[in-house]
């Protein structure tokens, strides 16, 4: 009798429990979509004023060069030499060109660079617009009659979302150059024969301009994430702190996961 | 916090940077050809047998490339393979009667058209068929056809 009483507590505990995480997920899930409609529908009243995406494109983008420079050239430079020790079995390292011009181009410019951009800037944008909150400085704005939204926000997601294919694109042709110092400079493909095998075997209109595409999306996601969770962050230092890990996390989940649905859509038919 | 100023000078040199990237792997990576290729003309050639040659596969004379393939089909009354490849504007005094066969580059190389030219007055133009083609070559077939030739030449097997 008393077992039976036990477990049914506990199975209607643990259900609640479920129950009340799925409602929270739904929940979010909500507020984020509306937190986005909002950004959509101010879009035109902030481009209004691009002294204020201009102040953000520097703190997103032109803070986060580095990183991606250095970060391109070196993860070009590990593809010239992994490229190179498995081509040179098959007597292959002339295609040392097309190799790492079209891993960099179709999935590692995109996708490490938007990783690099949730951990330099996104992560940055969580907890200022967090700090924000908690600090009530957003409550002050609503106060005095300027909509948070316009104002912190709207600057905020257009200067990511324009950045990230900017990085991306930066990322990759650093990595490119990375490969030609390895590869020729070190070890001795011919120069030529890196180019024009590049050339011939690149496309534009589907290899480049997919990985455009793809650093554009990633670009929304991760921007999207980040303001969401610091506008959605509770307002305490422990809130800030997990809304700014939860926003690295998502990020890099959700652009691995819309990488490979990308892919497959892109250059799996 | 810099002045807006400098803020503004450093948003430049990013965007700029974004811009010269975004030329780089269009020029120098994928050899965008900004000119287009409408100044082109099109042929065609019927094969027997096109194992491996694909859209945008490299049209060849001399070794130097000189247009693309544009479009494989399959004619169902002759059944051949009909190849449509643009061939550059300015190669326009090929002879009419050049033939046309499908090459691969090197032993696992990809396959490309070689057209080797012939001796006509007349030219190319927009929409001529080339008469003389010749089929690509597939591995299988060369060696099923020495095994064979040699089964029967000797009375045995290998």
């Amino acid at each position: 009798m008393l077992n039976l009483e036990a477990v049914r507590t506990l199975s209607a505990r643990a259900m609640a429990s479920l129950g009340h995480s799925a409602l929270n997920f739904f929940e979010r899930l909500g507020r984020g979509h509306l937190l986005l409609l909002q950004i959509l529908f101010g879009l035109p009243a902030a481009l209004l004023r691009p002294n204020l995406i201009i102040a953000q494109i520097y703190a997103v983008g032109v803070l986060s060069l580095l990183i991606i420079l250095v970060s391109g050239l070196f993860v070009g430079m590990v593809l010239g030499l992994q490229g190179y020790n498995t081509l040179v079995d098959f007597g292959a390292e002339e295609s040392l060109g097309t190799v790492v011009a079209l891993t960099l181009v179709r999935e590692l410019g995109p996708v490490v660079a938007a990783l690099l951009f949730a951990g330099r800037a996104g992560s940055a944008l969580t907890a200022e617009i967090g700090l924000m909150k908690t600090t009530e400085q957003l409550s002050a704005m609503e106060m005095m009659a300027v909509d948070p939204v316009k104002r912190v926000l709207i600057p905020r997601f257009l200067a990511g979302f324009f950045s990230l294919p900017l990085l991306a694109a930066i990322f990759s042709a650093m990595g490119v150059m990375g490969g030609y110092f390895v590869g020729v400079g070190l070890l001795g493909v011919d120069e030529g024969a890196y180019w024009s095998q590049m050339q011939a075997k690149v496309v534009f209109n589907e290899d480049v301009a997919n990985g455009i595409i793809k650093s554009i999306v990633f670009g929304f996601v991760a921007v999207w994430i980040a303001i969401f969770e610091g506008y959605d962050a509770p307002p305490t230092s422990e809130g800030v702190s997990r809304a700014t890990t939860r926003t690295v996390v998502h990020t890099s989940l959700a652009v691995l996961g819309l990488d490979f649905i990308l892919t497959a859509l892109m250059f799996g038919g | 916090m810099m002045n807006s100023r400098s803020v503004e000078i450093w948003v430049g040199i990013f965007v700029t940077m974004g811009a010269a990237a975004l030329f780089v792997l269009a020029m120098q990576v994928s050899n965008l050809n900004l000119t287009g290729e409408e100044d082109g003309y099109s042929i065609q050639a019927s094969f027997e047998n096109i194992s491996g040659l694909k859209v945008r596969s490299p049209v060849t004379i001399g070794g130097v490339t000189i247009g693309r393939v544009t479009a494989i089909e399959y004619d169902t009354k002759a059944f051949e393979a009909v190849v449509t490849m643009e061939i550059q504007g300015h190669f326009n005094n090929l002879p009419e009667d050049s033939s046309a066969s499908v090459y691969t580059a090197g032993l696992l190389g990809e396959k490309y058209i070689g057209i080797v030219p012939g001796g006509a007055e007349e030219p190319l133009v927009e929409g001529s068929k080339v008469m003389l083609t010749e089929s690509s070559i597939v591995l299988e077939q060369l060696i099923s056809q020495f095994i064979f030739s040699k089964g029967s030449g000797e009375g045995g097997g290998l």
